[in-house]
């Protein structure tokens, strides 16, 4: 699977986001993590081969989330599904 | 190819049609008419840049924008999903909405290979039939087919006719609801 690790001085938190490479809230989802220098690793779904889509696909359906775009999952157990500040705010600490 | 250009144009032309407005951020406005670009580019159809698309057209037929969930959400939030279409109120107050996806799991489901790769390898079983017959074939590129059962669609209130899976939410000619459309069953006889 193609992920990619954006480093960051905040590694406070384990940070995955599932992402589209054509949505707008995910491009914003990582610019939002990029100001705030939180270190994550992100796939852009759309681009990945089907047997990486399959296992995206029970990774999010195991962690609760919803089969939308972007969901973040942050140290394997909270998961948000969509842009969202204030959740992205109190969930890392930022 | 598509340029941004056509790609705003045709969606400017449908929210005039429709009474709506196109989202009120220049900026997030630049990033859907892109998206939709993209996809249009990949696919061959201007799937939302908020979901994730099948490749197969039957399967993702429903999230070609403007999406058959556009007019109930909407009517409901004041917004699509994606917030591309918003209503005048959103509009002016520029407060983009929270708005929950409506499409069907099992529609989304598509997207992720069990179908897809189900019609894939069906048709990759034949191929290798034809392949052992013909030793010099070539491999060839074989696209999924969908297992989508279409069928025709009429609103008892327009007489609009429509070929696809499910009726849509909202007629796009009269506005009558899902509720409005009937299937049309047909037979085909032979004599002599």
């Amino acid at each position: 699977m193609n992920i990619s690790k954006i480093s960051g001085k905040n590694s406070k938190h384990k940070v995955f986001v599932y992402a589209l490479s054509t949505c707008v809230w995910c491009k914003l989802t990582k610019q939002f993590l990029n100001d705030n220098s939180i270190q994550y690793e992100f796939v852009d779904v759309d681009l990945a081969d089907e047997k990486d889509k399959e296992k995206i696909h029970e990774t999010i359906q195991n962690k609760g989330g919803m089969l939308s775009y972007p969901t973040i999952i942050v140290d394997d157990n909270v998961v948000i599904n969509g842009f969202r500040k204030d959740k992205l705010t109190e969930v890392l600490e930022i | 190819m598509i340029t941004i250009e056509q790609v705003r144009r045709r969606a400017e032309g449908d929210a005039k049609t429709y009474g709506y407005y196109l989202t009120p951020q220049p900026e997030l406005l630049q990033g859907f008419l892109e998206g939709l670009k993209t996809n249009e580019d990949r696919y061959g159809y201007p799937l939302c840049p908020c979901r994730l698309a099948s490749g197969v057209y039957d399967y993702d037929r429903d999230i070609i924008c403007p999406c058959d969930y556009r007019d109930p959400d909407v009517a409901q939030y004041g917004s699509c999903y994606c917030r591309l279409y918003v209503n005048k109120e959103v509009y002016e107050s520029k407060n983009l909405p929270e708005v929950p996806e409506r499409r069907p799991i099992e529609k989304q489901q598509r997207a992720y290979g069990s179908q897809a790769t189900t019609a894939t390898q069906a048709m990759s079983q034949e191929g290798k039939q034809t392949a052992s017959t013909t030793p010099s074939a070539t491999p060839q590129i074989i696209k999924p087919q969908s297992t989508v059962k279409k069928k025709l669609w009429y609103c008892k209130q327009c007489g609009y006719v429509v070929y696809r899976e499910d009726p849509p939410f909202v007629c796009p000619i009269c506005k009558a609801k899902k509720e409005m459309f009937a299937e049309i069953e047909s037979t085909v006889e032979f004599k002599g």
